[in-house]
C-alpha cells in the first residue's frame, strides 16, 4: 500500500470542472486534471484492502457493486501513489482495453463499493484511471503493439461498440485476423453518437481506432450485416462471427397523443447533435431545443445528457420527469455499503440547468399521462400525474407546457434484423440467447456479446463481455486458449 | 485396517536425570542407593499412564559390581575371574520360549565365532507383581549373560570393543531381543516403571554388595503411553533429557557417512557393525548409537560428545583460538546434533555431563566433602547436611563437566576441551585446506543477464505473480527482511486449488511446541550459525589435515558472482559439475528425474563432488523439473547410494523466491541456492524505477532477508545452525501421493495422499504454456494477480473463503439476526464445488440414520456454552472490540479469551471480564489478580498464524493504556520470546500447569497447541501433564501480524490435528481426561459439526465474530489502521467501531441453530453423542478435479476404538488429580493463615520444605488475592521456610506476602511475582561462600510484574526474563540475564553470563563489573551501558543493596555497603535506549507541569510522530 494512513489524513479531491456558466457555451469536455502531485495523494487514499470490494462486481440487493472488469484497482492506485504511472498503466490495461472510455463515462461501480466509502468519501478511482490513461497517451506510452504471430483464422465482428472493440482488440493481439463491421460512418457505437461530447470527445475514439488499425484490425464502415452483406456470406468468409450489435430498441411511452410532432427518443436527439458538431460547434441540421419548452422523460444518465444538451441548445425551459421518488442525500440504512448507493446525484446537466434556469429541472414521482398537441399535430404540452407507491395520486394531475419531449426511458432490447439474418432466436428479454451462459450461440461459429446478449447496460459490462467472448472464440478456433 | 493419524515416530520424551559419582572411584552401595533416591524424588518429571500405575520408564546405569557379580556367579558355579575379566550383558528376551532359546543360542554362537568364551546365563531376579498392568503385559524375559575376556584383549575399551561387535552382530539377526547393555565396565537396569519401582523390581540393586562408584539415573516422561521397556533410559553410553530436533538429517548423513568412514581400529569388523544407527530407535537412542560408534572406533568419549554437541563457537569472539579451530575442523565433517539436551554419559571410568548450546535443560550439582559429585535436574533431591557441601554449581550452556574416576578428579570444561584442542594443529590444517567462498577469485566473465522478454516468460514459466514481486521480492530487496501480514489464510490447500500451486506449497513447516522449545534467533544470535560446507566430507574417524578440504559458505543464498566463482573454481580436492534439470516438454517426469540422477552418477564417477543443479535455459521446448523435486530426488538418491557425504548439491534455479521455498530446498538437501530469476527481478525493479537502490546492495539485502527467514524457520523448530537444518526434512506434506513421497521425499510425513508425478507435470505444463504459447500465439506477458493474500476477483484467481459476498452476507445476517441470510452465507462458504479445506471434501452420511425432530436436540442455549471467541489481546484489538466480545460471550455463557495482553483490572469481576485468561510466553499482565479472575487459564504454546514464533509489538503501538495493562512503558516496543522460558519440555509444561492450578484452583487449565504432525502425541503428553482442556488450532486461523511464510506454510489444518489428538488420546486411554477444543476458520454449523465428529467438544471462533463487528478483512491489523476500529488503538479509528454484543450473540446462536439442524438430520440429540462420530462422515462422492480426488482421508476418518469403558469425550470423573490437598499450602499454610486472611490480620509461620514441595506459597497467595482487594503492606503475612525449595518457589505471590527461604531452590523461583517478597539465603552452617555458589535455578522471576526478591547467591540462566516490574538483588547470574525485560530493577553484585539484556526494552539493571569485562557479555542491540553517576540512581542502588543486606545478611552486600564509594565506580547501569528516551520525555513534560498520565500520552505521541 502506498500510504497506510492516506485514507485518514487526505481528503478526496475531484478533478475541478469549468464553471457551468462557461462550459455551456461549448460541447467539449470540461474537467481539468489534478496535478501529478495531487493525483498521487488521491492514489494514496486507497487502503489496498485485503478484500477489495471495488473490483468484486458482486450483486447486492439486485444491483452490481464493484467493477465488472475486476480492474486491479488497488494495484494501480499504489503505483500512482509511488509515481510509477507507466506501471500503473500496465496493471490497468491488463484488465481493461479502453480505460479512456470507462474513465469518462462509467458510473464507477468501483467507487460505490470502495471500503473508504463506508466511512466517508470513496477513493477517486475513476479519475485515477483517467489520469493513468491520459498520462500514457500524452507521453506516447500507447503505441501500436506488434503481434507475435498471425494465424490463418479470420474473425468478423459485427458492431464497433465497446463490446465489439474489446473483442477485436484481444483477438487481434492473440494473432487472429479481425474485421469489424460497422453500419454507421464511424466506429464506437453508442460511444460515438449516444454519449455527448461533453462526456466523451470523439477524437478519443478516433485515437483508439487508429491504434487498432495500425495493429491490424480492419474496420469496414457503413456496412450493415443482414442488409448489405448477408449472414451466409459472412459465415462463409470467416471462421468465427461475433455479433455485438447492441440493444438499441428504445422504450417508448404509449400514452394518448404519442403521435404528436416534437416527441423524440433521447438517443436520436443526442446523436443528431453529435453528428452536427464540427470542431466542437453545431452546424447544419439537427434536432434543436432552442427556445423550446423541453420535457425529458426519464431520470437516468441519458436524461441528464439530454438536459445538458438542451441547455447548450438554449432551450426556453427544461423539465426532467422521474417516476421514482427523490432519493435521499445519503445512504438509507436499508442500503448500506457496499451496495450501490441509491442517493441523489446532481449530475453536470442538472447543475447547468440550475445555473441557467435557477431551479432544479427534476420532478420526482411523476409520469406523463397524455401528450397534448395542437390542431397541427404539434406538441404543446404534457399532462402529468403524481405516482406514490406505484399508484397515481388522484387530484395531482398537472399540465406542463412542452414543445419538445425527449423520451429517455431506456431500451427494451435488440433490433432484430441481425438475429433474423442469422436465424438466431430472441429470448424473452429481447436479447440473443447464448449457450451455457457463455457466448456461443445456437448457430455454429456465431458468438454474441455485449448489450446484444446482456441487454442494454454499461460500457464497462460491454468491455467485460467482449473480453470474455474473445477468450471463448479463441478456444473455439484453436481448441485451446491461453488467454487470461 | 486403516491406520490412524498417529505414527510411532511422533513420540517425544523428556525427563528427570541424575548422577552420583565418587570422584575417587571408591565403590559403595551408597552411591547406588542414593542415585535411586534421586530418581524417586523426580516423580514430577516422570510420566505415567492413565491408570497411574504404569510409568513411562525409569533406569540406572552403574559400574559392573565385581563384589556383587562374583557372588552371584559363584552361586551359579560360574568362574568369571577377576574384575573386568568378564563382560555382562543385560538382555530383554521375548517371552516365547522357543524364540528366546533361539536368540540365546545365537548369542552363544556369535561369541564363540568371535573367539569369546561364553560363561553362562543368569535369570535376573525381578518382582513383576509390583508393576502396572500395561508394564506387566509387555514385560520381557530379563536375563544376564557372562562372557570371558580373552587374554589378548586388554581390559576395558579393547574388550568392550569386541563385545560391541558381538552385540551389533547379534542385533542384526535378532529383532525380537533388546540388549540393554553388554560391556565389561557398565550395566543398565531399566524398565517401564514408576520412579519408586526400579529399586523394588530389581533386587540386585538393593543388594548391599552391589557397589559402584558411578550411578546415572533417568526417569522418562513420554508424550505417549505406549512406551516400551527398551525405550527407557539409560542407553549404553548416555542418558538424555531433551530432544534431537535435527535427527532426520543427522541420521541420513550418518548412514551415508558409512561409505566415507574408515576406522583405524575396527576396519576388519566394520561390516558387522554397520549400520551405525538403528533407525527404529528414539532420537536419544540414535545419538547413543552414533556416540558409541565413534568411541568404539577410537574417538575419545569426551571428544566424541564435543563433536556431536559442540558449544556455539562461530560467533564467540572470546573463545580460545585453538578451541575454535578444533570445533571448526570437526564442523566440516559433522553437523551439530541440535536440540535441547542435557546428556550424562559414562564408559564406566569417566562420567561426563554436557548441556546443549542453548542450555535449555536444567542441571545442578553439588560436591560434598567426601569427594562425591551429585548432579541432577534439580537440587534438593538428596538431603545432605549443609555443612557437608563444599560447592554448589550448575552445568552451563555448551559446557562439559567431566569426572575421571581413574585420575580421581574433576576435569573442568576448559581443561578438558583445551586438552583436545591442543592435540592436533587444527588451525594449520584449516589454513591449508579449508577454502572460503569469499577468497575464491571471480572469473573474468560477464554474468548472464536476461532481456525483458525472456524475463517475462520465465516469470510465467516459474509461476511468479505480481503479488510476490511487489509484496515479497521488492520489500525484501528494499528492507532486508521478510514482510509481515495479518488475518491468516483462507485460500484452498495447494492440492485443492484450481491454480496449480507450486510444489513448495504442499509442504508445511514443522515447529517446536511443548516437547522442545523454539528459540529466538534474533535475540540469541550468539548460538546461531549459518555457515555451510560444500565438497566431500572427510573421514571422521581419523584426524588428518585433508579432512577439512571443503568449501565454506557463510550465506547459502548465493549471488550470481558467488556461483560464478564456484563454477570456475580450480582447487585440488574439488570438482564442480553443472547438471541440467531441464527436460524436453512431454517427457515423462519420472524419466527426467532418472536421467538427472544418472547424470549425477556419471559426474560422480568422473570425480565431481560439487553438483550444481541448474534450470537455466527454459525455452519453448525445455521445461524444468520443479527445483524442490529435483533437489530432494537427488538427495534421496545420494543417501541410498551412500554418496551423500561425498557429494554436495547446489541449486541454480529461477523458481525459488520466497523464504519458505528456500527453506524447503535446504531442508531437503540443497547446500546452497542461487535464485537467478529472483535476482533478475530485482534488476528489473531497479531498472524500472520501482526500487531506488544499488543493485548489489539490493541483492545482498534480499539474500539476507531470505537467510534471516530460514534461520527463523529453523529456530521455530529449535534448530540453531543451518548446517543441521539442511536435510533435516522438518516438513509434513499435504496432498502428495505416497509413492512420490517414498521415492523422492523419503521419510517425510504424508498422511492424506494426494497428487502424483502426473499432476505435478500438469502444473509444469500449465505454467509453461502460459509463458510459451504452444503455437506461438500472443499471450499476456504481464504478471498475473491471483490474489493469494489479498483477494482478487475474477476468473483464474485463488478462491478465498472470506469473499466479498461472504463477508457481506455474514455481517447482514448477524446485524439483523436473519437466519435465512445466515443460511445463504453458509451456503456460500460450504459450496461443495469449491472446497478449500479437507472438511470441504467431506459429507454427512445420512443413509443409515433416522433423523429426529429438531425439538429433541439439545437447545441452542446449551450448545453455545461450548463456544468461545479467539484469543485476541487487548492491544491487538481495541478496547471497544475486546469488551464487546467479552460481554457477548458472558451473556450467553460461552467464553471470551483475553489473549496475551493482560486485562484492565477494572474489568475483572464485571460483565466485561474475559472468562479465559491467556498465559503466553510474554506473560504480559499475568498477575495473581488476573489469574484469580479466570474461569479458564489458557497456556498458549503456539499460535495458528505463526507457531513457533514470538511477537514483537513495535513501540508506536504501545499506547499508554496498552502499556498500563501490560506493565510496560508507552512507546517502548515489547518482545515476546518464542518459547515459554519455563517450558522446554513436557514435564516443564506439567509444572506450569501445576503452577497455574495453584494460582487459581477454580479455573480449568487449558493448553493451546497448533496442529502439526505428532500433535496427538503432544496432546497425550499434555493430558498426562494435567491439562483439562486441549485446544488444537488450525494453521489457517489467526489475526495479528506474522511473517507471510508462517501464515501460509507453518502448521496443518485442524482436521488433521483434532483427529490425530482424538485418536491418540483414545489409544492411550486418556480421552475422557480432557476436553478437546478446536479453532481455525470455523465458519459454519457444518464446520462445527465436522470438528465435533472428528473429536472436538468445544469450539473457538475469531474471524467470524470480528466480521459481525464490522471487520472487512482489510488485513492491516499490523499497521494500526483498521478502518473498522477493531484492530487499532488509534482513537480516531476507534470512534468508528460500530459493533455490538448482540451481533456476536446472534452469530453464535445461529451457528448453534445450524449445528442443531445437522444433529437432527443425523438423529443425534446431544453434542456429547456427536463427538468422535467420524463414522457419520464420508468423502464427498464427486470431487471437482483429479487433484482433489487424489486426497485420501481414510486416516482422518478412521474411528479409534476406546479400550474398555473409557468414554470418547470428557468425563469429569476422570479428571486429572493434582493432589493439591497434599501441598504444603493446603495441608499446612492455609490452615494456619486462612483465619487471618479472612480477618485481615497479620500472621507468620515457619516450615520445612524439600524439592518435592513445588510451587510453594502460590495457593496461599491466591487466597490473599481473593480476599484482599486493597494492597497490603509488605511482610503482612510471612512464611519462614527452610530446606531445598522445589520449582516455582513463591510463584505469583501477591503484595503483602513474604516468603523467606534458608537453603536453596530450583528453577522458576518467583515466577510471575505479583507484589510479594521473596528472600533466599544459604544455611548459615554452609561452608562455601554464598556469592560464589548457585542458590537458585534457571528462569527466576520470569514474567514478574511487581514485588521484590533478594537472593544471597548466584542464579542460573535467564534471570528476571520478561520481568516487568519486580525489584531484585542477586549476586551473580548465568547467560541471557534480564532478557526481554520491560520494567523493574535488577541489581547484580557479581558476574553475569553471556548475552545479558538481550531484547531488554525497559527497566534498569545495575551490575557490579569488577573486571571491566561486562561489555563483552552484553547484547547491545537495544541497551546502553554507563557508569552510575546520577544522584537518584546512586541512592536507588544503595538503598537496594541495603535492603538486600537487611533481608539476607549477605556478606558481600555488607562489604559493598562498607566501601560504597570505592566500589561505586565498578557498577554499571544498563538501560534500554528507547526506554530512557521515553522516561526523559515524560520527565521533561512533567517538569512542564503536566500531570503524569497526560505527560505519558504526549510523550507517546511525540515519539510516534518522530518515528
Amino acid at each position: 500500500m502506498g500510504k497506510p494512513t492516506g485514507f485518514l489524513e487526505d481528503i478526496r479531491m475531484d478533478n475541478p470542472s469549468l464553471a457551468a456558466a462557461s462550459r455551456i457555451t461549448h460541447f467539449r469536455e470540461f474537467h481539468q486534471e489534478l496535478t501529478i502531485e495531487k493525483r498521487r495523494i488521491q492514489g494514496g487514499r486507497c487502503m489496498n484492502c485485503g478484500v477489495p470490494f471495488c473490483q468484486s462486481a458482486m450483486v447486492l440487493n439486485g444491483r452490481v457493486s464493484g467493477c465488472p472488469l475486476h480492474n486491479l484497482i488497488p494495484e494501480w492506485n499504489d503505483e500512482i501513489y509511488h509515481g510509477h504511472l507507466g506501471h500503473a498503466l500496465s496493471r490497468l490495461t491488463k484488465t481493461n482495453n479502453f480505460p479512456e472510455f470507462t474513465s469518462r463515462v462509467c458510473p464507477a461501480l468501483c467507487e460505490a463499493a470502495c471500503t473508504c466509502g463506508q466511512y466517508g468519501d470513496p477513493v477517486a478511482i475513476r479519475e485515477n484511471e483517467y489520469s493513468i490513461i491520459e498520462h500514457a497517451f500524452a507521453n506516447g506510452l500507447i503505441k501500436p503493439r506488434k503481434k507475435s504471430i498471425t494465424t490463418d483464422k479470420k474473425i468478423a465482428i459485427v458492431g464497433s461498440g465497446p463490446a465489439g472493440l474489446a473483442a477485436a482488440d484481444r483477438l487481434n493481439m492473440r494473432g487472429h485476423q479481425v474485421t469489424v463491421y460497422e453500419r454507421d460512418d464511424k466506429a464506437g457505437g453508442l460511444l460515438r453518437y449516444g454519449i455527448p461530447n461533453m462526456k466523451l470527445e470523439k477524437q478519443i475514439i478516433d485515437r483508439r481506432i487508429a491504434i487498432m488499425e495500425a495493429e491490424g484490425v480492419k474496420f469496414i464502415y457503413q456496412t450493415d450485416i443482414g442488409k448489405d452483406i448477408s449472414a451466409s456470406q459472412l459465415l462463409n468468409d470467416y471462421d468465427a462471427v461475433l455479433l455485438c450489435g447492441g440493444a438499441k430498441q428504445p422504450r417508448d411511452l404509449q400514452v394518448p397523443g404519442r403521435d404528436a410532432k416534437g416527441i423524440y427518443f433521447a438517443v436520436d436527439f443526442l446523436s443528431s447533435t453529435t453528428r452536427a458538431l464540427k470542431d466542437g460547434m453545431l452546424s447544419g441540421h439537427y434536432l434543436s431545443a432552442k427556445d423550446k419548452h423541453v420535457v425529458i422523460i426519464g431520470g437516468g444518465d441519458t436524461g441528464n445528457d439530454c438536459v445538458a444538451t438542451c441547455v447548450r441548445h438554449h432551450a426556453k425551459s427544461i423539465i426532467q420527469l422521474e417516476m421514482m421518488p427523490e432519493p435521499p442525500e445519503t445512504r438509507r440504512t436499508d442500503n448500506p455499503w457496499p451496495q450501490y448507493p441509491n442517493i441523489k446525484k446532481t449530475d453536470y446537466g442538472q447543475e447547468e440547468a440550475i445555473t441557467v434556469y435557477g431551479s432544479d429541472p427534476r420532478i420526482y414521482e411523476t409520469t406523463v399521462t397524455e401528450f397534448i398537441q395542437n390542431e397541427k399535430g404539434k406538441l404543446t404540452g404534457v399532462k402529468t400525474i403524481q405516482i406514490k407507491n406505484g399508484q397515481p395520486v388522484p387530484g395531482s394531475e398537472k399540465t406542463l407546457p412542452a414543445d419538445m419531449v425527449l423520451i429517455a426511458a431506456g431500451f427494451t432490447g435488440i433490433e432484430t434484423y441481425i438475429s433474423d439474418a442469422f436465424q438466431l432466436p430472441v429470448n424473452a428479454h429481447q436479447t440473443i440467447e447464448t449457450l451455457n451462459s457463455g457466448y456461443a450461440t445456437s448457430v455454429e461459429k456465431v458468438f454474441c456479446c455485449g448489450d446484444m446478449r446482456r441487454g442494454a447496460s454499461l460500457v464497462v459490462w460491454a468491455i467485460a463481455e467482449g473480453r470474455a467472448c474473445a477468450k471463448e472464440v479463441d478456444a473455439f478456433l484453436m481448441d485451446y486458449t491461453n488467454m487470461v | 485396517m486403516t491406520k490412524t493419524l498417529y505414527e510411532k515416530r511422533f513420540e517425544h520424551d523428556a525427563c528427570g536425570i541424575g548422577a552420583i559419582v565418587n570422584i575417587d572411584g571408591r565403590k559403595s552401595h551408597a552411591v547406588v542407593d542414593n542415585a535411586l533416591s534421586i530418581v524417586e524424588k523426580l516423580e514430577h518429571r516422570a510420566g505415567k499412564d492413565a491408570s497411574g500405575k504404569t510409568g513411562d520408564g525409569v533406569g540406572i546405569l552403574v559400574q559392573i559390581s565385581h563384589t556383587f557379580f562374583s557372588k552371584v556367579a559363584k552361586e551359579m558355579h560360574i568362574d568369571i575371574g577377576d574384575s573386568r575379566d568378564y563382560g555382562v550383558g543385560m538382555f530383554f528376551f521375548p517371552n516365547d520360549r522357543l524364540k528366546r532359546n533361539q536368540a540365546r543360542k545365537m548369542l552363544e554362537l556369535i561369541s564363540q565365532k568371535e573367539g569369546i568364551v561364553f560363561l553362562g546365563w543368569r535369570e535376573v531376579p525381578v518382582h513383576p507383581e509390583i508393576l502396572g498392568q500395561k508394564a506387566r503385559d509387555c514385560m520381557p524375559k530379563i536375563m544376564q549373560c557372562f562372557l570371558k575376556r580373552p587374554e589378548h584383549l586388554e581390559k576395558g575399551l579393547a574388550f568392550d570393543r569386541k563385545l560391541y561387535a558381538i552385540r551389533r552382530e547379534f542385533e542384526q539377526s535378532n529383532d525380537n531381543t533388546y540388549v540393554a547393555s553388554l560391556s565389561s565396565r557398565t550395566i543398565v537396569y531399566k524398565g517401564m516403571f514408576l520412579v519408586n519401582q526400579l529399586r523394588i523390581f530389581y533386587p540386585d540393586l538393593q543388594d548391599s554388595d552391589y557397589q559402584s562408584a558411578i550411578a546415572l539415573v533417568h526417569s522418562r516422561f513420554s508424550t505417549n503411553t505406549n512406551p516400551s521397556w527398551d525405550r527407557a533410559h539409560p542407553n549404553r553410553f548416555i542418558l538424555h533429557n531433551g530432544e534431537i530436533n535435527t535427527i532426520r538429517g543427522n541420521v541420513d548423513r550418518m548412514l551415508a557417512r558409512e561409505e566415507t568412514m574408515v576406522s583405524p581400529v575396527m576396519q576388519d569388523e566394520i561390516d558387522k557393525i554397520l549400520p551405525v544407527v538403528n533407525v527404529s530407535g528414539s532420537d536419544s537412542a540414535m545419538l547413543d548409537n552414533t556416540l558409541e560408534f565413534l568411541v568404539m572406533n577410537g574417538v575419545p568419549l569426551p571428544l566424541a560428545v564435543m563433536i556431536l554437541i559442540p558449544e556455539p563457537w562461530s560467533n564467540d569472539i572470546d573463545m580460545d583460538r585453538a578451541k575454535r579451530d578444533m570445533y571448526h575442523y570437526y564442523a566440516t565433517m559433522m553437523e551439530p546434533w541440535d536440540g535441547p539436551a542435557a546428556i550424562l554419559f559414562s564408559d564406566g571410568d569417566t562420567v561426563g555431563a554436557v548441556l546443549d548450546r542453548n542450555g535449555l535443560r536444567p542441571s545442578r550439582y553439588y560436591i560434598t566433602d567426601d569427594n562425591t559429585l551429585i548432579l541432577s535436574s534439580e537440587v534438593g533431591v538428596l538431603d545432605i547436611p549443609a555443612e557437608k557441601i563444599v560447592q554448589k554449581s550448575r552445568l552451563q550452556p555448551g559446557k562439559m563437566l567431566l569426572v575421571d574416576t581413574k585420575a580421581k578428579r574433576i576435569i573442568s570444561d576448559e581443561e578438558c576441551k583445551m586438552t583436545f584442542a591442543k592435540k592436533q594443529p587444527y588451525g594449520e590444517w584449516l589454513d591449508r585446506y579449508l577454502v572460503r567462498l569469499e577468497d575464491l577469485p571471480l572469473p573474468n566473465k560477464k554474468l548472464e543477464k536476461l532481456n525483458q522478454k525472456d524475463r517475462d516468460r520465465l516469470y510465467k514459466a516459474f509461476g511468479y505473480t505480481y503479488e510476490e514481486v511487489k509484496n515479497a521480492i521488492l520489500p525484501m530487496a528494499q528492507n532486508g527482511s521478510e514482510p509481515t501480514a495479518s488475518m491468516g489464510t483462507d485460500i484452498p490447500l495447494a492440492v485443492l486449488s484450481e491454480n496449480h500451486q507450486l510444489l513448495f506449497n504442499y509442504f508445511k513447516q514443522g515447529f517446536a511446541q511443548v516437547t522442545n522449545p523454539p528459540i529466538d534467533a534474533i535475540r540469541e544470535k550468539i548460538v546461531t550459525d549459518t555457515t555451510v560446507y560444500v565438497g566431500s566430507d572427510g573421514n571422521l574417524l581419523q584426524e588428518k589435515a585433508e579432512n577439512c578440504r571443503v568449501l565454506q559458505i557463510e550465506n547459502p543464498i548465493l549471488s550470481g558472482n558467488d556461483l560464478a566463482k564456484i563454477k570456475a573454481m580450480h582447487k585440488p580436492g574439488f570438482k564442480v559439475e553443472t547438471i541440467s534439470i531441464l527436460y524436453f516438454k512431454n517427457t515423462p517426469l519420472a524419466r527426467a528425474i532418472d536421467r538427472m540422477c544418472i547424470n549425477c552418477d556419471r559426474a560422480y564417477a568422473n570425480g565431481a563432488n560439487i553438483m550444481i543443479l541448474s534450470d537455466r535455459g527454459v525455452d519453448e521446448n525445455h521445461v524444468a523439473i520443479p527445483s524442490l523435486l529435483a533437489v530432494s530426488a537427488l538427495e534421496q538418491h545420494l543417501v541410498r547410494t551412500k554418496k551423500r557425504t561425498s557429494v554436495s548439491v547446489i541449486l541454480e534455479s529461477g523458481e525459488p523466491r520466497d523464504v519458505h521455498q528456500f527453506a524447503t530446498l535446504l531442508g531437503y538437501g540443497a547446500r546452497a541456492v542461487h535464485p537467478y530469476l529472483a535476482h533478475e527481478c530485482i534488476i528489473e525493479l531497479i531498472e524500472k524505477g520501482l526500487l531506488d537502490k544499488e543493485y548489489s546492495a539490493a541483492v545482498k539485502d534480499y539474500n539476507q532477508a531470505i537467510l534471516k527467514g530460514i534461520v527463523k524457520i529453523a529456530s521455530k523448530m529449535g534448530i540453531s545452525t543451518l548446517q543441521s537444518y539442511q536435510s533435516a526434512q522438518i516438513f509434513e506434506a499435504i496432498g502428495i501421493k505416497e509413492s512420490v513421497i517414498e521415492e523422492y521425499f523419503t521419510n517425510t510425513v504424508s498422511r492424506v495422499g494426494g497428487i502424483g508425478l502426473e499432476e505435478i507435470s500438469e502444473g509444469i505444463e500449465w505454467r509453461h504454456s502460459h509463458a510459451f504459447d504452444p503455437l506461438g500465439l500472443g499471450v499476456d506477458t504481464t504478471l498475473d494477480s491471483i490474489g493469494i493474500h489479498q483477494l482478487r476477483s475474477g476468473a483464474d484467481k485463488e478462491d478465498h473463503m472470506y469473499s466479498p459476498e461472504v463477508i457481506i452476507a455474514l455481517r447482514e445476517a448477524a446485524w439483523h439476526n436473519d437466519y435465512e441470510k445466515f443460511k445463504y452465507y453458509t451456503s456460500l462458504v460450504d459450496n461443495e464445488k469449491i472446497p478449500h479445506t479437507l472438511r470441504g471434501l467431506l459429507q454427512f452420511n445420512t443413509d443409515q440414520v433416522t433423523p429426529i425432530p429438531l425439538e429433541m436436540v439439545e437447545t441452542e442455549e446449551e450448545i453455545v456454552k461450548r463456544f468461545k471467541t479467539g484469543a485476541m489481546s487487548y492491544g491487538s484489538i481495541s478496547q471497544e472490540a475486546h469488551e464487546c466480545l467479552a460481554i457477548a460471550m458472558n451473556r450467553i455463557g460461552g467464553k471470551s479469551n483475553s489473549g496475551e495482553g493482560g486485562e484492565k483490572p477494572e474489568r475483572l469481576g464485571t460483565e466485561r471480564n474475559s472468562a479465559i485468561k491467556q498465559v503466553a510466553s510474554g506473560r504480559f499482565g499475568v498477575t495473581s489478580e488476573y489469574l484469580v479472575s479466570a474461569k479458564e487459564i489458557q497456556i498458549k504454546m503456539a499460535q495458528g498464524a505463526k507457531p513457533g514464533e514470538g511477537g514483537h509489538l513495535p513501540g508506536k503501538k504501545v499506547y499508554p493504556w496498552i502499556a498500563a495493562t501490560r506493565y510496560s512503558t508507552p512507546g517502548v516496543s515489547l518482545i515476546s520470546p518464542p518459547p515459554h522460558h519455563d517450558v522446554y519440555s513436557i514435564e516443564d509444561l506439567a509444572q506450569l500447569i501445576f503452577d497455574l492450578k495453584n494460582a487459581n484452583q477454580k479455573a480449568r487449565i487449558s493448553v493451546k497447541l497448533v496442529s502439526e504432525a505428532g500433535v496427538g502425541t503432544v496432546a497425550a503428553g499434555v493430558a498426562k501433564a494435567g491439562a483439562q482442556v486441549i485446544l488444537i488450532s488450525g494453521y489457517d486461523g489467526g489475526t495479528g501480524a506474522a511473517p507471510q511464510s508462517s501464515i501460509y506454510h507453518a502448521g496443518l489444518p485442524w482436521e488433521l490435528g483434532i483427529a490425530e489428538a482424538h485418536q491418540t488420546l483414545i489409544q492411550n486411554g486418556l480421552r475422557s481426561r480432557v476436553i478437546l477444543e478446536t479453532d481455525g476458520k470455523l465458519m459454519t454449523g457444518r464446520d462445527v459439526a465436522i470438528a465435533c465428529m472428528l473429536g472436538a467438544e468445544e469450539f473457538g471462533f475469531a474471524t467470524a465474530p470480528l466480521m459481525t463487528l464490522g471487520c472487512v478483512m482489510m488485513r492491516v491489523c499490523n499497521l494500526d489502521t483498521c478502518p473498522a476500529g477493531i484492530a487499532t488503538q488509534n482513537p480516531e479509528l476507534r470512534k468508528r467501531f460500530a459493533g455490538k454484543p448482540e451481533y456476536v450473540i446472534n452469530f453464535m446462536m445461529m451457528m448453534a441453530r445450524q449445528l442443531r439442524e445437522i444433529m437432527a438430520s443425523l438423529g443425534i440429540s446431544k453434542v456429547e453423542d456427536l463427538i468422535g462420530r467420524s463414522d457419520l462422515l464420508s468423502v464427498r462422492d464427486q470431487s471437482i478435479t483429479a487433484r482433489q480426488a487424489s486426497v485420501d482421508l481414510a486416516r482422518v476418518l478412521v474411528k479409534a476404538n476406546p479400550s474398555m469403558q473409557d468414554k470418547v469425550h470428557y468425563d469429569p470423573l476422570n479428571s486429572f488429580d493434582f493432589e493439591l490437598e497434599k501441598t504444603l499450602d493446603m495441608s499446612v499454610l492455609l490452615k494456619k493463615f486462612m483465619p487471618h486472611i479472612k480477618n485481615q490480620t497479620p500472621y507468620s509461620c515457619s516450615l520445612d520444605v524439600s524439592s518435592t514441595n513445588r510451587t510453594l506459597g502460590t495457593i496461599l497467595g491466591s487466597e490473599i488475592t481473593r480476599y484482599h482487594q486493597k494492597e497490603l503492606p509488605d511482610d503482612f503475612y510471612t512464611v519462614q521456610a527452610k530446606g531445598g525449595g522445589g520449582q516455582s518457589f513463591g510463584a505469583f505471590i501477591p503484595q503483602g506476602l513474604t516468603i523467606r527461604l534458608t537453603g536453596d531452590s530450583n528453577d522458576y523461583f518467583g515466577k510471575g511475582l505479583s507484589g510479594g517478597k521473596l528472600v533466599i539465603a544459604p544455611d548459615p552452617k554452609s561452608r562455601f561462600k554464598a556469592e560464589e555458589n548457585i542458590i537458585i535455578g534457571n528462569v527466576a522471576l520470569y514474567g514478574a510484574t511487581s514485588g521484590k526478591a533478594f537472593i544471597n547467591g548466584i542464579a542460573g540462566e535467564r534471570f528476571a526474563v520478561r520481568n516487568s516490574g519486580a525489584v531484585a538483588v542477586v549476586e551473580g547470574v548465568g547467560d541471557h540475564g534480564c532478557e526481554y525485560m520491560t520494567g523493574g530493577r535488577v541489581v547484580i553484585l557479581g558476574r553475569t553470563g553471556k548475552n545479558f539484556a538481550a531484547g531488554m526494552s525497559g527497566g534498569i539493571a545495575y551490575v557490579l563489573d569488577q573486571d571491566h569485562d561486562l561489555y563483552l557479555r552484553i547484547n547491545k542491540s537495544m541497551v546502553s551501558m554507563s557508569d552510575v553517576t546520577n544522584k537518584q540512581d546512586i541512592t536507588e542502588l544503595y538503598d537496594l543493596i541495603a535492603s538486600h543486606v537487611q533481608e539476607t545478611h549477605s556478606p558481600k552486600g555488607q562489604d559493598i555497603l562498607n566501601h560504597f564509594t570505592e566500589v561505586l565506580p565498578y557498577f554499571k547501569k544498563i538501560i534500554p535506549d528507547d526506554y530512557r528516551q521515553m522516561l526523559e520525555k515524560i520527565n521533561e513534560l512533567e517538569q512542564g507541569m503536566m500531570d503524569h498520565e497526560e505527560a505519558k500520552l504526549s510523550a507517546f505521541y511525540s515519539l510516534v510522530n518522530t518515528q
